[in-house]
């Protein structure tokens, strides 16, 4: 059972990531942020339940749709939102941007741009538990998309055949940019390809902070003991288009609608009114200091410095030689 | 010093390396109980067990992706792709991951992994087993590009690979894994980015590496035998690449042939021809030449493949014509 603190900290998180993104669809609309920028509105209740059932050392993987993962490993707001600024202080200095922020002190493996790219990462990294009997996992996001990829395959089998410590956990907003997945898997239901694999695969409401969170503790649980991978298909619904630069027409309006009722925010807010966990006077400081966040991350980012033109050559190797290019 | 083979030297560096280290394992497919299929790693398996030398489903992207996770958690893992005609397989994960990780993180991450890979024609694999493609990693930052000619510096090469934070791509060639050499019994470390002068000489040098030194050496006797005095620079990396000893040798020379086993087109000595003109255009007697395979996938007849390929009678001759 998790404890009061611990479902308003669900509520704090999933509100973060909301605002948050809202105010990156702000910024990019002034032209603050460029190049692609996918929202996680809409979703949060997977990451922050996900997540939230983890060690702090344990390993994340992300995709190119990360905002939400970063965040709720407990990212710094204040070099996300530089990052995807382009400044120097950006999580990344500037050279990774929306899709492949990565927070190595929150063993945060990072966003990936290539759909199932991450998935052999993922696994890698579970080799890596195992191979030094540590105790940790590795929890890889995907989405649905991703499951159509040759890699996301051979991840699952190699993950599988050597037994190791990694959950995969698909979230299934039905459309890989603008196609429906019924259009694009020849088995639409993910959860049913951890069979294949001969590895457990679980679906549940991914709407659901709660669920999310209740399933991810028993999957950790038996993953952690050493029983090998899971599967888990997390059903939700991205409310914003696949990246800033889409309209979004190839969805109903009435299907729209109906997701946007089965809203994760509001339904936890209800539980914790209901079950006098939060007064509406406590969610509504948490909402001022939310707010309060997100304007300090975007006062931040703006005044914040772009990255030097010296700094144009650094980190493409760990070791420089004097033939390396330099600035 | 004794001698031993090239495939010999490169069991021994990874041998050593995993005593030294216990981070480092192997990865690939047959490379265990097999043995490898150029027994690069015969014996291996015996003395280190399944967990340190695994054999993997042939899944080429699938195991250049795990062994990048592996390093970013902290181990040195040292996959092999079996040629590295099937690293094309594992391209998005060797290019769009490994090389870029490092810089779109900001520096976040180290990415200790050596991918060993059999490169080069010559022994009737046809199209998709032999082809050298070197340059198409040379292209991309990120990577380094380890492409040893000798016993000696596959081991010590291979040392220093294994060794490195930065991901290194260790190309070794098909027709050499017999060929015997020098190496001593003591441990030694080759840095990467020194070129070796292979064979002194004032007339003309011969930039290559991989196979082609052993060409470029037998042109070189060839060149002597008329009195031309050449010059065998082996670049023993292409990234980073010695450009220095490049420029200091042909400076001296005044001429040079680049020779190179990958296709002619956008080939490594496409750039090479073109720095030592933009670097030494004044000092040069004669347009650099370059000898490459013919822009052909690898026929299978025999004889057509050794019209593809390139040879010493090739070099021989372009270097004659622009030393007479």
């Amino acid at each position: 059972m998790l404890t009061d603190t611990a479902k308003n900290r669900l509520y704090w998180q999933m509100l973060l990531i909301r605002r948050i993104e809202e105010r990156v669809a702000e910024m990019y609309g002034e032209q603050q942020i460029g190049g692609f920028t996918h929202l996680y509105i809409g979703q949060e209740a997977v990451a922050v339940g996900a997540i939230s059932a983890l060690n702090h050392d344990d390993y994340v993987i992300s995709t190119y749709r990360d905002h939400g993962h970063f965040l709720a490993r407990g990212g710094d707001p204040n070099r996300f939102m530089a990052e995807l600024f382009g400044r120097d202080t950006g999580i990344c200095r500037g050279k990774g941007g929306s899709m492949h922020l990565a927070d190595v002190d929150r063993y945060f493996y990072g966003g990936t741009g290539i759909v199932g790219g991450s998935m052999p990462i993922a696994v890698g990294l579970a080799l890596a538990c195992s191979y030094r009997e540590d105790d940790r996992l590795a929890l890889c996001f995907f989405g649905d998309g991703a499951t159509n990829q040759g890699v996301w395959h051979e991840a699952l089998n190699f993950a599988k055949l050597w037994n190791l410590p990694v959950i995969f956990v698909c979230e299934n907003n039905f459309y890989g940019i603008g196609t429906d997945v019924r259009f694009s898997s020849a088995l639409s239901e993910v959860y049913k390809k951890a069979s294949g694999y001969g590895m457990p695969g679980y679906r549940i409401n991914g709407m659901d902070v709660l669920e999310v969170r209740q399933l991810c503790d028993e999957v950790v649980k038996h993953v952690r003991a050493g029983n090998g991978p899971a599967l888990i298909e997390a059903r939700c619904y991205r409310y914003q288009g696949h990246s800033m630069t889409d309209p979004g027409r190839y969805r109903a309006r009435a299907e729209e609608d109906l997701w946007r009722k089965r809203d994760p925010i509001p339904r936890l807010a209800k539980l914790l009114i209901d079950e006098r966990i939060a007064t509406e006077e406590r969610l509504a400081e948490i909402d001022a200091e939310i707010e309060e966040i997100c304007e300090t991350a975007a006062e931040f980012a703006a005044s914040s410095p772009e990255p030097p033109a010296s700094a144009l050559y650094d980190y493409v190797f760990a070791e420089r030689y004097p033939s390396d290019p330099h600035a | 010093m004794r001698e031993i083979r090239y495939y010999e030297a490169l069991i021994e560096a990874m041998a050593e390396e995993m005593r030294r280290d216990e981070d480092v394992f192997l990865m690939g497919e047959d490379i265990g109980l097999f043995g490898g299929t150029f027994r690069a790693t015969e014996g291996l398996m015996a003395e280190f067990g399944s967990r340190r030398v695994r054999d993997t489903p042939i899944a080429e992207a699938g195991i250049i992706g795990l062994a990048l996770g592996a390093a970013f958690a902290g181990l040195r893992p040292v996959p092999e792709l079996m040629t590295i005609n099937f690293a094309i397989v594992a391209m998005d994960q060797i290019i769009n991951h490994v090389a870029k990780m490092g810089y779109m993180f900001g520096g976040q991450v180290k990415l200790p992994l050596t991918i060993r890979t059999a490169s080069g024609g010559g022994t009737q694999k046809a199209a998709q087993h032999s082809h050298s493609i070197e340059s198409w990693f040379v292209n991309a930052p990120g990577i380094r590009v380890v492409i040893p000619s000798t016993p000696y510096d596959a081991k010590g090469l291979l040392k220093t690979s294994i060794r490195s934070d930065d991901p290194v791509l260790f190309i070794e060639h098909e027709m050499l894994y017999s060929v015997k050499g020098p190496v001593p019994e003591e441990e030694y470390l080759i840095p990467l980015g020194q070129a070796e002068v292979k064979r002194a000489g004032s007339d003309v040098t011969i930039v290559c590496w991989s196979k082609m030194v052993i060409e470029a050496l037998a042109a070189a006797e060839q060149l002597g035998r008329e009195g031309i005095g050449a010059e065998v620079l082996d670049l023993r990396t292409l990234d980073p690449l010695d450009w220095e000893a490049v420029y200091d040798s042909v400076a001296r020379t005044r001429r040079c042939v680049v020779a190179e086993e990958g296709w002619r087109t956008v080939g490594v000595g496409a750039e090479i021809a073109a720095r030592i003109q933009e670097h030494l255009f004044h000092e040069l007697e004669a347009p650099v030449q370059r000898v490459a395979a013919a822009d052909v996938p690898l026929p299978y007849a025999k004889n057509l493949e050794q019209a593809a390929l390139p040879h010493a009678d090739d070099i021989f001759r372009a270097a004659l014509k622009i030393t007479t």
